[in-house]
């Protein structure tokens, strides 16, 4: 084994796994926000998450037939991206609350659970179905914005392109502003009110249902912007790329300690960590026996490890089991 | 004679009849199915239901079969899916234990017997194989068992959560039998990968039988079987404890139910059915690769369940019938359709049907179908097409 190859590969896979950690961390938020009011998974956020990324790559690809993606300066280009992808996502999430939540949210917990799984399947078929019809293709390849592949070589080992500079800055910034959001405003206080007790909330005057609606629309619009992140840094997506991150993003929140934000972007980053790790050094380590491909199991006996072990997560006050 | 018996006999041969007239047509071998639903729902003395859907069943579908293999294929199909959501319907309709990686334990019994019923296992244990095509009905056993200890192995340490923190559990283990199955070709090469294992081995048919009539019957005992077994359990004590933790698991336990032997033994039961039905349809196969286990089998067998109604076994066998049909022929048949109508030319509103995306097919939205049928049955009716008697009534009483 190389000693000196695993000390020299180090802060390259350290890079990688931070910029997947924010990944999850903003996709977490989606999670951990309704879950922290509902005691509900909306297993449908990691399609939420993907419509971002397809709104995204529209929205370029639209830009670039008209000429204009070279045209314009290209932070604007992004923003406006993330702009139409938070938009949307943030959208689709309070429609999908209105449709398939909201008319089972006295039922039985196992049941609201199930119709998010449906929404899951079915919007990963209607996103095939829009672009198959539009495009004549589903597996979209985002078109390189030239300034963002720019790489800053650091260290001999270590290299950083512009557009992961980019997801670290803005996932860093949205993070921030949801903080702000949830501590420092009335509407985080009333959903922070939701959050503890729906019934004492809506005596205190808060629209319990409005609040609500407004968490998914936070919460999705979140997913939103790591879906056009994710196409920017990734580059290549399909319908049903969502699905694995989404898992993941759960697993981040769950992790960090469901329902609980800054949890999110704790349990984001450790699990980009590892997985990131694991990914490199697995190989490595083993000689070939086990290869990257185990990341992903990684991942999910990890989910499986805290859940028994420490289901309030890292972070996480004890979060009540409904019946 | 009652107008129903006389309806029930008619609707069974004039649909036979439209199956054997017209082969090739989707519509008349809807309409057969439907004959059956028909005859269970119908009326009619029990000796005739029963004689009637045995002529059918028995006699009438491998004659079809001969029509048409593809209808015979069909039913096959039906019958592995209506074991698998009685055994999923075990888990979740009794138990109300969410098992999203029910897929798993069909596949531990599929490869079970793919492993030592095909050449491969030469490469791990030196020569001697594949085994002789009479061990397969060992391996019957030999998968229920091994899929059975897998579900004790999954339920043990998930023992403890509940509700939806299972079901993710159970999601994880799905897919971490699924990236093992397509990534155990080293170190050591036990399912040889994305690749896949064949030839399978296949059990010798006796009487000279095609393969298609041999498994098709192999496959309708074994439903029979799960039925069989199905309704003794529901109505054992065993079956009234599972019911009593799905309803409320502290009142269960204070009754006396011992929990963790109970919720193990669900997650027993329903595996080795899928494990048996695994065995069988790697037989069947002669081929099989991870592609066959995926998330998406997991979530087409629980939307049969929710389809039929949880907890109920009629419910779990038409859910079953109406999923894979919609799966194998509905979709398959619009798409087929649609292509004839391009080749012919067809305009619709001055919009030639040629001129639609290639990428369009309707076949390939079995997600679609899915998700359709879990949010509707969520939304419009929990208790499903055929609910279970108790079951009914709760949700009724819910909605109050």
């Amino acid at each position: 084994m190389d000693f000196q190859l695993l000390v020299d590969i180090f802060p390259q896979v350290f890079l990688d796994g931070i910029i997947l950690g924010f990944m999850y961390a903003l996709i977490a938020l989606g999670y951990t926000m309704v879950y922290g009011v509902l005691e509900f998974i909306n297993f449908a956020h990691s399609e939420i998450f993907i419509v971002g990324a397809f709104v995204g790559v529209e929205l370029l690809l639209g830009l670039k037939s008209v000429g204009l993606l070279d045209g314009l300066p290209w932070p604007l280009v992004l923003v406006l991206a993330l702009v139409a992808g938070m938009a949307a996502s943030g959208l689709l999430a309070v429609t999908v609350e209105r449709v398939a939540y909201r008319p089972l949210r006295h039922a039985p917990r196992l049941i609201p659970l199930i119709s998010a799984i449906g929404i899951s399947f079915f919007l990963q078929d209607l996103i095939r179905l829009f672009e198959s019809l539009w495009r004549n293709a589903f597996n979209l390849v985002y078109p390189t914005i030239d300034v963002l592949n720019v790489r800053f070589e650091l260290t001999q080992t270590l290299d950083v392109s512009v557009k992961s500079l980019v997801v670290i800055a803005a996932a860093l910034l949205m993070l921030w502003a949801l903080h702000v959001i949830v501590n420092r405003t009335k509407i985080g206080t009333a959903i922070r009110a939701v959050a503890e007790d729906q019934a004492a909330a809506s005596l205190m005057g808060i629209n319990v249902n409005r609040i609500i609606s407004l968490t998914f629309l936070i919460g999705g619009a979140m997913g939103g912007a790591a879906g056009v992140l994710f196409g920017v840094q990734y580059g290549l997506i399909n319908p049903y790329t969502g699905f694995i991150p989404g898992l993941k993003a759960f697993t981040a929140a769950v992790l960090g300690g469901i329902g609980n934000i800054p949890g999110a972007m704790v349990g984001g980053l450790v699990l980009g960590l590892l997985e990131a790790f694991a990914a490199s050094y697995l190989s490595l380590l083993t000689g070939g026996a086990f290869g990257a491909e185990y990341k992903d199991i990684f991942a999910f006996s990890m989910l499986i490890v805290i859940l028994i072990f420490r289901p309030k997560g890292l972070l996480g006050e004890i979060v009540r089991e409904r019946a | 004679m009652s107008p129903y018996s006389v309806l029930a006999l008619a609707a069974v041969a004039l649909s036979s009849l439209a199956v054997a007239t017209a082969p090739r047509s989707v519509l008349a071998f809807l309409a057969f199915q439907g004959a059956l639903l028909f005859v269970y729902l119908a009326r009619i003395p029990t000796w005739l239901r029963v004689g009637l859907l045995g002529v059918a069943l028995l006699l009438l579908m491998p004659l079809i079969g001969a029509f048409n293999g593809y209808y015979l294929e069909v039913a096959t199909q039906v019958g592995i899916f209506a074991a698998l959501a009685l055994g999923l319907n075990i888990v979740v309709g009794l138990a109300g234990l969410l098992d999203l990686g029910y897929v798993a334990f069909f596949a531990v019994g599929a490869y079970t017997w793919a492993i030592f019923g095909s050449p491969h296992a030469n490469v791990i244990f030196g020569g001697g194989f594949p085994l002789a095509g009479a061990w397969f009905f060992a391996f019957l056993f030999v998968g229920l068992f091994v899929a059975a200890v897998a579900g004790i192995l999954l339920g043990l340490p998930v023992l403890r959560l509940h509700g939806d923190y299972l079901a993710i559990v159970t999601l994880g283990f799905g897919e971490v039998i699924r990236v093992l199955a397509n990534n155990l070709d080293k170190p050591i090469n036990l399912t040889n990968g994305p690749k896949g294992i064949t030839p399978i081995s296949r059990p010798p048919a006796p009487l000279g039988l095609p393969y298609g009539e041999y498994f098709y019957f192999l496959v309708l005992l074994i439903v029979v079987l799960v039925v069989l077994v199905n309704r003794r359990l529901e109505n054992s004590h065993i079956g009234r404890a599972w019911e009593a933790i799905r309803e409320d698991e502290l009142a269960a336990r204070a009754m006396g139910v011992p929990l963790v032997r109970m919720k193990l033994l669900a997650f027993a039961c329903g595996a080795s059915f899928a494990g048996v039905m695994g065995v069988l349809f790697s037989a069947k196969q002669v081929f099989i690769n991870p592609e066959s286990f995926t998330f998406l089998e997991s979530i087409g067998v629980l939307a049969m369940v929710i389809l039929g109604g949880m907890g109920s076994i009629p419910g779990a066998v038409l859910g079953a019938t109406v999923v894979t049909v919609l799966n194998l022929q509905v979709l398959k048949g619009l798409s087929l359709w649609l292509n004839e109508l391009k080749n012919a030319g067809v305009t619709v509103l001055g919009y030639s049907l040629a001129d639609l995306p290639t990428q369009f097919e309707p076949a390939k939205y079995e997600r679609m179908i899915f998700g359709i049928i879990l949010v509707l049955m969520m939304i419009f009716r929990p208790q499903g097409i055929l609910p279970a008697r108790r079951r009914q009534r709760e949700l009724a009483h819910l909605e109050r």
